[in-house]
């Protein structure tokens, strides 16, 4: 909300997104981040740990920079539901007053964010890929893609507390873990009822197991509309086997059913940062390439010279993406 | 049932380009369309119209007069009713302060017109903005149970619940959610029908009615338009391009480099196609590679060569992993 009393807003507090009680990567990352901050400013870094049974969590998130873990444990928490964490949480902040709140844009995340900031009626900012701090005022200047990729928007908050937006997983790199790090960790009291939450989860089905992160990959071999068919498209497996890589692809490949969504990279998809890109046949759509600006390196292949890809690119191939991928198969036999 | 979807009028952003000369965005003639994901939220609506006899799908805009053209799209699809929430007041809001208009305009029409409104339907996020915040600050205002990332639905109007799968980064989750309930819809959810002949009439000669700030009288206007958003942009650029791009000059040439990139991050994979260091480098099948003159090097390809057939088959040469091999920067890729 709009307020006054500046100084009553206190520290830098991260949410931490678990899954099953396993804290997802994106929130160490964000502890990195609210480290960064909180020293520029002089202030702690807090998170908020919400499961069924987390404690052993909260050790780890101390040794990644946490000064001070809550934990809220019940089995009504067991899963992320937007009732039960938007309660649990705003019920917290009324009497802790955070001045900054970083929360992971997961699709938990972006589904958590806007519910709290709509009963705290305060500023919130989407899916930030740069975080600066301008320390004269005392304000997180959030930064993030906009129109498709295609502007970075810098926001603000000025005077409404907390300054709170969602960070987009994988763009900033999980901080070192120093093992004899110390820091409080507090098991919370809370009032929370099974009539608080409206949703009841049926089920989960996982993505088939046999998947891999492609955000962990070093290589990833993408592939666009340009591959063709299908079949094309398969053979970019076998590149990425023998080259250590994994396999990625544009939005319409997932559209027409050649590849899982977990595999998508781009806006819509996954953010990746690879230390090196293969795009063979992608034309250079903003909502792809701005899920790759994190990439080391990236070569494109297209036999369209003029292709939008090549602009964001370090390597430009132009050829016939099936002759090029043949003539590294055959490199590799 | 009583139906609501909001949806936006969006530029059409995957039509922006770059300036070849200036690299700036040219931002000017995107043509406007109904926003892709609010188009499967209508969808959606219309779907549960056909299952439950008696339905009514309204569609809610906020934006300019020119907004109309999209809540049109909507009529001729077969949507009932549109309203549009326009006034300057309203301009410049950030996400905060649009979900407190749109929901201040649908608790009006709830009032006004005596419906109650069962479902809320958006898309899960506008191409534009791509913050998928309105749609929970709706719910969340208007206090309703929200289930985003909607992929299926399905809708029990004698139980007042819906089954919604959700889209997660690692699977799908089914939520049980009681009525009134606000959903995002992704593309997932379905594949949106065509105008029909007689919707598109009806759409033509449809009055949209418009809701303005004077139509709201218990609307707090502390908290609406430019004034009323906790946000502000500070400024707005373009993502700096990477450096100039390296043409490579044939495709033979661009496959090799890609290898020899790919070498340097993973070269364990590369092995066994290494030469070994200690052999020099020649052709399987004949002794061009070697320089004859250096005797050096003639002696040890005379006996790497000699010994067997199978021997000369694992030792086969390679020219680009022996490049990448001989090169000195073996830890960067390409320069940004």
């Amino acid at each position: 909300m709009a307020v006054t009393n500046f100084d009553e807003y206190r520290d830098v507090y991260v949410v931490a997104d678990t899954i099953d009680d396993v804290v997802h990567p994106v929130t160490y990352e964000l502890i990195g981040q609210a480290r960064r901050i909180a020293k520029e400013l002089g202030q702690l870094v807090q998170v908020m740990l919400l499961g069924e049974n987390v404690q052993t969590e909260a050790e780890e998130l101390v040794a990644h920079g946490a000064d001070i873990v809550h934990v809220f444990e019940s089995p009504l928490l067991k899963y992320y539901t937007t009732d039960g964490y938007t309660k649990v949480l705003t019920d917290f902040f009324e009497d802790h007053k955070p001045n900054i709140l970083l929360i992971g844009a997961t699709n938990n995340g972006r589904d958590l964010a806007p519910r709290m900031s709509g009963r705290m009626q305060n500023g919130v900012v989407a899916d930030c890929t740069i975080l600066t701090v301008d320390t004269e005022e005392g304000l997180v200047e959030w930064t993030r893609p906009a129109l498709g990729g295609n502007i970075l928007a810098e926001i603000i908050s000025p005077n409404h507390r907390p300054q709170m937006g969602s960070v987009r997983p994988n763009v900033f790199k999980k901080p070192e873990r120093i093992a004899d790090s110390w820091g409080r960790i507090q098991l919370e009291q809370f009032d929370l009822k099974p009539e608080d939450i409206r949703t009841k989860r049926l089920d989960f089905i996982p993505f088939s197991k046999s998947g891999y992160n492609i955000q962990e990959a070093d290589i990833i071999v993408a592939g666009g509309r340009g591959m063709g068919s299908k079949e094309n498209f398969d053979k970019l497996y076998e590149l990425a086997d023998a080259i250590g890589g994994v396999v990625g692809a544009t939005r319409p490949l997932v559209e027409k059913g050649w590849i899982e969504l977990p595999y998508q990279v781009g806006q819509t998809g996954k953010t990746v940062s690879p230390k090196l890109y293969l795009a063979f046949g992608i034309s250079g759509a903003i909502q792809h390439v701005s899920g790759i600006s994190g990439a080391d390196t990236i070569v494109a292949i297209n036999n369209d010279p003029k292709a939008e890809i090549f602009q964001h690119a370090n390597y430009g191939i132009v050829g016939d993406c099936m002759e090029v991928l043949n003539d590294m198969l055959a490199h590799l036999k | 049932m009583e139906l609501l979807v909001c949806i936006k009028q969006v530029p059409d952003t995957s039509e922006i380009k770059l300036d070849p000369e200036t690299n700036n965005l040219i931002r000017t003639g995107l043509p406007s369309i109904v926003n892709p994901d609010d188009m499967h939220a209508l969808e959606a609506a219309l779907a549960v119209k056909d299952q439950y006899e008696g339905s009514r799908v309204t569609v809610l805009s906020m934006g300019p007069p020119q907004a109309e053209a999209a809540l049109r799209e909507c009529l001729s699809l077969g949507a009932d009713d549109a309203v549009l929430v326009t006034d300057r007041a309203f301009g410049g809001a950030d996400t905060l302060a649009t979900s407190y208009t749109i929901a201040s305009a649908i608790r009006h029409i709830q009032r006004t017109m005596n419906r109650q409104f069962q479902i809320i339907f958006c898309g899960k996020q506008a191409i534009d903005g791509d913050t998928a915040q309105v749609g929970p600050q709706i719910a969340e205002e208007l206090g309703m149970a929200q289930a985003t990332y909607a992929c299926e639905l399905s809708v029990d109007q004698a139980a007042q619940k819906a089954v919604v799968k959700r889209q997660h980064e690692n699977g799908y989750e089914i939520v049980e959610v009681p009525l009134p309930l606000l959903v995002t819809a992704t593309a997932e959810l379905n594949e949106p029908r065509q105008p029909g002949l007689w919707s598109s009439i009806y759409a033509k000669r449809y009055t949209i009615s418009h809701i303005t700030l004077r139509d709201m009288p218990h609307i707090d206007e502390s908290r609406i338009g430019l004034t009323g958003s906790p946000t502000r942009v500070r400024k707005v650029y373009q993502p700096p391009l990477r450096g100039k791009v390296e043409m490579l000059s044939s495709i033979d040439e661009g496959a090799k480099k890609v290898l020899e990139l790919a070498y340097h991050i993973k070269p364990e994979k590369f092995a066994h196609l290494l030469v070994p260091n200690d052999v020099p480098v020649v052709d399987s099948t004949e002794d061009e590679g070697v320089d004859v003159k250096d005797p050096v090097q003639r002696a040890a390809s005379v006996e790497s060569v000699v010994p067997s057939e199978a021997k000369v088959e694992e030792i086969k040469p390679n020219t680009f992993a022996a490049e990448a091999a001989k090169s000195a920067d073996v830890s960067k890729g390409g320069d940004r």
